[in-house]
């Protein structure tokens, strides 16, 4: 067990927003079966919204492309998903919020709030809907104000979701710590593409969309290294991670936790895989706990 | 992997709005009961149980199947898989009863082809709305003894594959596969579960698909939150007790629909 923006984790492995997120019932199975120290929902707007049109995801040698387009039963609709998640998963559960004005944020926040979620999550930087996420995440003055509001109307800790598709990650985290965010999460996908060439078309139904799994891990890596020396509140390190080894190296360059996404692909008990992998490291290691591993890769110099 | 191209090289009229779509690929690996994501270029991509090694068969319900369906031989379309979980094959001897209902005999073809060919026995009970809808006789008339129901009594027994499913003893068979309209399968479930056979019976689900590969979680059924892309589409009655069949499905939203 340890804490992580005052939530208690018996793991630091958490299921990523957008993955297995859409039902209770799946939030409940990541924990239980798969092992994840805590979960996190499908992204929750104001409105319900069908997502892209498919192909909305492919695996590619590399890693994954994808573009969902935020599809989402509105926060009404989610209520009953977050009701079960939070009653049978038995770890703590984060609702995942996206929206395209600061009203929105707070409106969605404020309509979850009866769920008891255990912090919020603020996307603000999925690549691919267009008047939500990056588009609002790439703009740090609307970072700043989002947290802001979004931590005015909850009694919980906000966690702030980045996009690594600016030119410095660290000025959008900086504008969510002085909004207020307890933690910031680094990163969401890279914006990509596939191009079917026997017929020409772009293969996402969205024509393009975000890149996640194997590839991404060194810039994530780099953004969560970078974000450690700028900011005091604590980064979760998400992008590529698929094994012990690579939560651990995004531990040393100063994530406080990991979040896993597409690695469920491979097997749903991948935290439970990671965990025990991370354990046994700190125990050969001689590491105390898995705070020793935080930030560690920053003192080598 | 990235869709694959395949170009049609035949198509056959099933019944007026199920087409065989024959393409230019063979899935070697394919096994009875598995799904490819069909996508029909600048539409959509749909899941669609694969008929055959080199075959889909498809009712128009909808934008990309009727798109499809505008689709000529020459012409292609994008195809990833095959994926799933499949029909548990029998063994030499076994005695195995298929429950098909409309469209759902596509998948369940290939599965009396290749139960047929290991020495099982296969029955088959055969549903539609119409003699004209009856999809696969043929085919499941080669390997065993086929009993037809259409709902409205143009050929076989007048009612629904319960009406024969019911004066069936289902003690005699080793195994039971089912695919069909959900109502038709939730209500098969019930038969099943009251002559306590569940255990030997399989179901194939069908949800709507976003990533198709066990990654987004858009197809988890409750309450075991168990995925149908990948979990899937091939449950046995047991996994399925206590779920949402016959109950609610889920739209693209992930809102729950009545079914």
């Amino acid at each position: 067990m340890y804490t992580l923006t005052g939530l208690e984790l018996k793991n630091p492995t958490i299921l990523a927003a957008g993955i297995l997120g859409t039902t209770g019932a799946s939030l409940c199975r990541a924990a239980r079966e798969g092992g994840a120290g805590a979960v996190v929902t499908k992204s929750i707007g104001p409105m319900p919204k069908t997502g892209h049109p498919n192909p909305s995801m492919v695996r590619l040698d590399c890693g994954f492309l994808n573009a969902m387009g935020l599809p989402n039963p509105s926060y009404p609709g989610f209520l009953q998903e977050l009701e079960i998640a939070k009653k049978d998963s038995g770890v703590p559960v984060i609702a995942s919020i996206f929206g395209g004005t600061v009203a929105e944020f707070t409106e969605v926040a404020e309509g979850l709030l009866p769920g008891k979620p255990d912090v919020f999550e603020l996307n603000v930087s999925c690549p691919h809907a267009e008047g939500y996420g990056a588009a609002v995440g790439t703009n740090p003055c609307l970072v700043e104000a989002i947290t802001a509001a979004v931590k005015d109307v909850v009694n919980v800790p906000v966690w702030v979701k980045l996009t690594p598709n600016v030119s410095d990650i660290t000025c959008v985290g900086t504008a969510a710590e002085s909004g207020g965010a307890d933690a910031v999460v680094a990163i969401n996908t890279l914006k990509g593409m596939a191009i079917d060439i026997e017929s020409g078309y772009p293969v996402l139904g969205n024509r393009s969309g975000g890149l996640s799994g194997k590839a991404v891990k060194p810039v994530a890596v780099k953004c969560v290294y970078d974000l450690y020396t700028a900011l005091e509140i604590p980064i979760i390190g998400v992008g590529g991670v698929s094994s012990w080894q690579d939560a651990v190296e995004m531990m040393m360059a100063g994530a406080s936790a990991v979040q896993i996404g597409s690695a469920v692909y491979d097997r749903i008990d991948i935290f439970s895989e990671i965990s025990i992998g991370i354990e046994a490291f700190l125990q050969r290691k001689g590491y105390s706990n898995v705070k020793r591993l935080i930030g560690l890769s920053h003192e080598m110099v | 992997m990235l869709p694959l191209n395949a170009t049609i090289v035949r198509i056959t009229e099933e019944s007026p709005s199920v087409r065989t779509f024959f393409f230019d690929l063979e899935f070697e690996t394919m096994e009875p009961g598995q799904f490819v994501m069909v996508w029909v270029r600048s539409v959509d991509e749909v899941p669609m149980g694969l008929s055959r090694k080199n075959s889909i068969t498809v009712q128009k319900v909808g934008e990309a199947t009727s798109k499809l369906f505008e689709l000529k031989e020459g012409d292609s379309f994008g195809l990833r898989g095959p994926f799933g979980r499949v029909f548990s094959l029998p063994s030499k001897g076994e005695k195995i009863l298929i429950i098909a209902g409309g469209v759902g005999s596509a998948p369940l073809a290939p599965y009396a082809d290749a139960a047929c060919a290991v020495g099982s026995k296969v029955d088959t009970i055969l549903g539609a709305r119409s003699a004209d809808d009856l999809i696969f006789e043929e085919r499941f008339a080669a390997a065993g003894e086929v009993y037809v129901s259409t709902d409205d009594g143009s050929k076989g027994t007048k009612g629904f594959v319960t009406d024969i499913l019911s004066r069936l003893d289902v003690l005699l068979y080793d195994r039971i596969a089912v695919c069909g309209p959900e109502i038709m399968m939730a209500s098969v479930f019930r038969l099943l579960e009251d002559r306590k056979v569940l255990e030997k019976a399989e179901f194939s689900l069908h949800r709507y698909f976003k990533c198709g590969i066990g990654v987004c979680g858009a197809c988890c059924i409750d309450r075991s939150g168990l995925r149908v892309c990948k979990d899937g589409p091939v449950f046995s009655g047991v996994q399925l007790l206590d779920s949402e069949l016959g109950r609610y499905t889920r739209d693209a939203s992930g809102r729950r629909v009545k079914i």
